[in-house]
């Protein structure tokens, strides 16, 4: 009995964070859109700079009829949206939040994380092909074709770091970075960690559709894409699965470059619960990097987007992965 | 391959002009004005809704004529001799009632031309420009002191004046015939 209700609270805490994060993100990105051009943003809901909108806005959706096309495939119309969101709330569970709280440490986590994000490519071409719509099937096409390629470098500037540091557990790759700024990875092997670091950032930039490799969703351009036949609730999960992948991506851009959990002053301020505030604040700069970039920088054309992957990012990862591994060798 | 390395050295340098640009803005004021909560000041001759003064209206409908959409609809009655009506604050003497001063503000093209030969200057326009309406009729303003009921009143009263003023005026007329002479030779 006590081992289901540990797992139902190692379950149940991630999801919390999702969906807290996810409002408060919502919040953010319109707030940051806003200044960034010299705007206010909505001021009124709630009060003090419309801090409530988020909440409305999901209460919104949440009444929102359920619309199902007629000529849809409706079980994978129906699964598509729970699998994009499960796959991403899955890997929350190999994400270190402190030094006492992951909900599944295991042996191969960073692996694992990469596998189970793999399906967010199915279930995204789930939802375009079931929708019976060309453009919606176009569309999901696109990102797939954009999250496949980019998992390349990705995966090969995750397994640079792999190289330097020597395991797969993510805790334990927080547990060598312990003890001050210089630790960090992201200093180590220099430059060429830095160089990973880029190469991972802009990576996982393309494999959550933001901007400038926003592609397939375009949203001044397309219809949304993949998505454009959902409503209500079924949409409000699509959205959910991409800030989820926003904070997931800047959550393992963290872990693996910048400390994770731990304190960048050593042992000052450290301790689980520092570790807490840490991991979540490195995080979420990340993710504030990630929407200030997308008020930066025009989209990119498909061929540059291609051109960026193949011959630029993969190219430089794989020689990147051959320094770093020769230095580690000859160390 | 020179220009390669130099075109991704280009990419990252340009992304961290934006990006610096971008920080900038996002602590510069914004300019938004939250409208409804604070306005802006409209300049010194901004035409918006017309008003009427109508105590110093003296009917001469010179607004009227001058209106290129017809917007305004005056109707005078004239006063009789026992009534005085007073002067308007410019001086004017009032010699006409006014019973009906109707603008249809749905129809008005805020060109002021209405304004400027008006000669004791009852209408000009303000700077209220928040005046919707769920109903278009709302949208007519009635300016005169008159309900419709008294101002049929006045013109009864008035066309009755006139009556009596004619039958005076018939009277002594009549007299002169019976009394010629001539006049009765010719009869029979």
């Amino acid at each position: 009995m006590p081992e289901i209700l540990n797992v139902l609270i190692a379950s149940v805490i991630p999801l919390l964070f999702i969906l807290v994060y996810a409002v408060v993100i919502l919040w953010v990105e319109i707030k940051v859109a806003s200044h960034v051009q010299d705007r206010l943003g909505y001021m009124y809901t709630g009060g003090f700079h419309g801090w409530a909108q988020p909440i409305a806005d999901l209460l919104k959706l949440l009444t929102k009829e359920h619309i199902t096309p007629e000529r849809s495939d409706k079980i994978l119309f129906t699964l598509a949206p729970i699998l994009v969101f499960a796959s991403s709330y899955a890997a929350y569970a190999a994400l270190p939040f402190t030094s006492t709280f992951i909900a599944a440490n295991l042996n191969i986590g960073i692996f694992y994380i990469v596998a189970i994000t793999s399906f967010v490519v199915i279930g995204i071409l789930m939802a375009g092909w079931s929708s019976n719509n060309k453009y919606s099937l176009l569309g999901a096409m696109r990102s797939v074709a954009q999250i496949v390629s980019y998992e390349i470098p990705t995966v090969l500037s995750i397994l640079t770091v792999i190289v330097a540091v020597g395991t797969l557990n993510l805790q334990e790759i927080c547990e060598i970075q312990k003890g001050g700024l210089f630790s960090w990875n992201i200093f180590k092997y220099p430059p060429f960690m830095l160089i990973t670091f880029l190469i991972y950032f802009t990576a996982s930039l393309a494999e959550v559709n933001r901007t400038p490799f926003d592609i397939p969703e375009a949203e001044s351009e397309l219809v949304a894409g993949y998505h454009t036949e959902y409503t209500g609730m079924k949409f409000a999960m699509f959205y959910l699965a991409e800030y989820a992948n926003m904070f997931l991506v800047s959550g393992i851009a963290a872990i693996l470059f910048f400390g994770g959990w731990s304190s960048p002053f050593g042992e000052f301020l450290a301790g689980p619960g520092w570790g807490v505030f840490w991991f979540v604040s490195k995080g979420l700069f990340f993710v504030f990097l990630q929407i200030m970039l997308r008020w930066t920088l025009p989209r990119l054309r498909v061929d540059q987007l291609m051109y960026v992957s193949w011959k630029v990012l993969t190219p430089i990862s794989f020689v990147n992965l051959m320094v770093v591994g020769l230095w580690a060798i000859l160390k | 391959m020179r220009q390669y390395f130099k075109n991704i050295f280009v990419a990252i340098w340009t992304i961290l002009i934006g990006l610096k640009l971008t920080f900038k803005h996002l602590f510069v004021r914004a300019v938004t004005i939250q409208y409804p909560d604070v306005k802006l000041k409209l300049p010194d001759r901004a035409r918006n809704r017309l008003y009427v003064n109508i105590d110093d209206c003296i009917g001469c409908r010179q607004c009227e004529m001058a209106c290129p959409v017809d917007c305004i609809t005056i109707e005078t009655v004239k006063a009789l001799p026992n009534e005085d009506l007073g002067v308007t604050s410019t001086g004017h003497k009032k010699r006409l009632w006014v019973t009906k001063f109707d603008i249809d503000i749905s129809k008005c093209c805020y060109c002021g031309l209405c304004v400027y030969p008006c000669p004791t200057e009852c209408i000009y326009m303000t700077d209220v420009y928040e005046f919707s309406e769920y109903n278009r009729h709302n949208l007519i303003y009635h300016f005169s002191n008159f309900t419709p009921e008294e101002a049929e009143l006045k013109k009864k009263e008035v066309e009755q004046f006139e009556l009596e003023q004619k039958m005076k005026k018939a009277k002594p007329a009549e007299q002169v015939t019976v009394n010629n002479p001539e006049n009765i030779e010719k009869k029979s």
